[in-house]
């Protein structure tokens, strides 16, 4: 789930074409690039499609920072293949924003000037190697739950690249809960390592989801609009049911004294995150907003030279292949 | 361990050690590249080159025989132990940099590999086959960069020539035989890569050329990587980097 707190833009537009359009989401007709679409549904969808494409982007950062140290040639290569993904799910969502008139450039720069947001897990170090175990199993476990629903989105650029970017998740979040079994199976001190990594991601991975928004005006339309398949809350309800039983296989222990079962909704009661904390993360306050946004811009800064060295050197072949011709 | 194996070992390892250290580095880019299909691509190399790893020092390990594997190789060996060119080890500087050791590496891969994919050895023959592949992808690739980037804008241009100026002394090594080459050529596992050189300058001249680059003139090698005999500081900090977890937590599984 790496779209959080999507407001929608109200539609000014004329009622009769505003009930077509509903009237063929409501058919699960896809929408096209080419097809009339209220502006607010634009709107909406570059903030969502963008900030997606964003978090693809900045994921790459905590995750990279244990490449160059991932313990056997195996796991490295995993954890490339993985960030590698990562980089195609940025690339095919600003290809899907894209068909919705927003260049791949202006999105970047918004992002760098600190304008459009990229999901809050991103702004938690990665401090031991089970963290890379637990940003797999929690992090894409967390994402998945989002991902999935948003395959019967209704703008078909974007559930188009939903379907494939799924199937790659679901292989990430396998090979990071293999990497939590090895540390929990392992010696005293992966145990503790991996016990530490829940702790820290506990939490951070309930709120990748938002806060509740059952009673949000916003979520109502992007709900309507079938931009938004589920609340929040019914997500983060349904990734604690899934993941508690996978701790507990993992002989790991949930960091929530109010984690119980209840049979009566047949799921769990648990505790809500901090949401001080959340907002004060959207803000720029987490750990590493610094760091991430900085290593981003110094990566586009850095990178000027390169790309007009080959603008300039695509240019002057196509000069050069006119003045032939 | 008979003197057959020994230098067969010593080239495993000279092959598996190149793919290891140049993967590392390339590796190191990952997330900080300048545009998203770089990132994308460098991180594609680097999974070619640690496949690569996995495939020699398995190989290695096998041949010496003593129950290690190829992550025993590449974690648990201190720098006077790896074989691999002074080139590929040397810290990745800019872009351009990056970009253009890739190149003069791929260059050799992609004459060497083909031969080495008819080697009298079956694995060595069956891995090369496999990595000549992607050998020839990846200088496709780099050439390209090499050209629009020498050929782009006057800074662009600059940077590249620098880059060039300060890798060259790293190329000779690649070519400096060796009593190890020798008898791999003796037994048709490996060619001699002195005889290799005309080919390379060839290759590498015309890619220059096409950038604007110049050649720089000087034919002074820095060796020792690949005979063990020195490496450069660089080496040693990136192994801190690479097996330090198999280094503070011995024995555990991953």
């Amino acid at each position: 789930m790496y779209a959080q707190m999507i407001q929608s833009e109200a539609s000014q537009d004329d009622p009769q074409k505003l009930a077509e359009f509903q009237a063929r989401i409501d058919a699960d007709i896809k929408i096209e690039p080419r097809d009339w679409m209220p502006e607010g549904y634009r709107k909406t969808l570059i903030r969502q499609i963008g900030q997606h494409a964003h978090s693809e982007i900045v994921g790459q950062l905590p995750e990279g920072n244990w490449i160059t140290r991932a313990p056997t040639l195996e796991r490295k290569m995993i954890l490339l293949a993985k960030v590698q993904d990562e980089a195609g799910h940025g690339l095919y969502l600003y290809c899907a924003a894209e068909t919705l008139g927003v260049s791949r450039d202006d999105l970047t720069e918004q992002l760098l000037s600190g304008k459009m947001k990229y999901s809050s897990i991103f702004n938690y170090p990665t401090l031991t190697w089970a963290d890379i175990g637990a940003v797999g199993w929690l992090v894409d476990g967390a994402a998945i739950m989002n991902q999935v629903p948003l395959q019967r989105t209704s703008y078909g650029p974007y559930s188009r690249a939903m379907i494939r970017i799924c199937k790659e998740e679901s292989f990430h979040q396998r090979q990071g809960f293999d990497i939590m079994m090895k540390m929990a199976q392992g010696t005293e001190a992966q145990r503790r390592m991996a016990q530490d990594a829940l702790n820290r991601f506990w939490y951070p991975s309930l709120m990748m989801f938002g806060p509740s928004d059952a009673e949000s005006v916003h979520s109502t339309q992007n709900m309507a609009w079938k931009i938004k398949m589920n609340t929040n809350d019914e997500l983060r309800q349904k990734f604690v049911d899934q993941t508690v039983p996978q701790a507990e296989f993992l002989g790991l222990t949930v960091p929530d004294e109010n984690l119980a079962w209840n049979e009566e909704k047949g799921g769990y009661d648990f505790s809500e995150p901090d949401w001080s904390e959340f907002f004060d993360v959207l803000k720029g306050n987490g750990p590493c907003n610094t760091e991430r946004l900085e290593a981003r811009n110094k990566a586009w800064d850095d990178g000027a030279w390169v790309r007009e060295g080959l603008l300039a050197h695509a240019e002057k072949k196509r000069a050069r292949k006119t003045a032939a011709e | 361990m008979d003197q057959d194996k020994t230098q067969l070992t010593e080239f495993l390892l000279r092959m598996g050690d190149n793919a290891l250290i140049l993967g590392h580095r390339t590796s190191e880019w990952c997330g900080h590249a300048p545009v998203l299909e770089e990132d994308i691509a460098l991180a594609n190399t680097a999974l070619d080159l640690m496949g690569q790893t996995q495939l020699w020092l398995t190989y290695a390990a096998e041949v010496m025989g003593d129950g290690k594997t190829a992550d025993d190789l590449a974690f648990l060996r201190d720098v006077w132990d790896f074989r691999n060119l002074l080139l590929v080890e040397l810290p990745n500087g800019d872009f351009g940099q990056t970009l253009m050791r890739q190149f003069l590496f791929d260059a050799f891969q992609s004459i060497h590999l083909p031969r080495l994919a008819k080697s009298s050895d079956p694995r060595v023959a069956e891995i090369a086959e496999k990595a000549s592949k992607e050998a020839a992808y990846h200088v496709e690739r780099s050439a390209d960069t090499v050209v629009g980037l020498g050929d782009g804008t006057e800074e662009s241009h600059n940077r590249m020539q620098a880059a060039l100026d300060r890798l060259w002394p790293y190329i000779g090594e690649m070519f400096a035989s060796d009593p190890v080459d020798a008898a791999m050529a003796e037994a048709g596992i490996a060619p001699d890569p002195a005889n290799l050189r005309t080919e390379y300058d060839a290759l590498v001249g015309r890619v220059l050329a096409e950038a604007t680059l110049t050649v720089p003139e000087s034919t002074f090698a820095h060796k020792g990587g690949r005979t063990g005999q020195t490496h450069t500081e660089h080496l040693g900090h990136l192994l801190t980097q690479m097996q330090w977890l198999q280094r503070a937590y011995p024995g555990a599984t991953w």
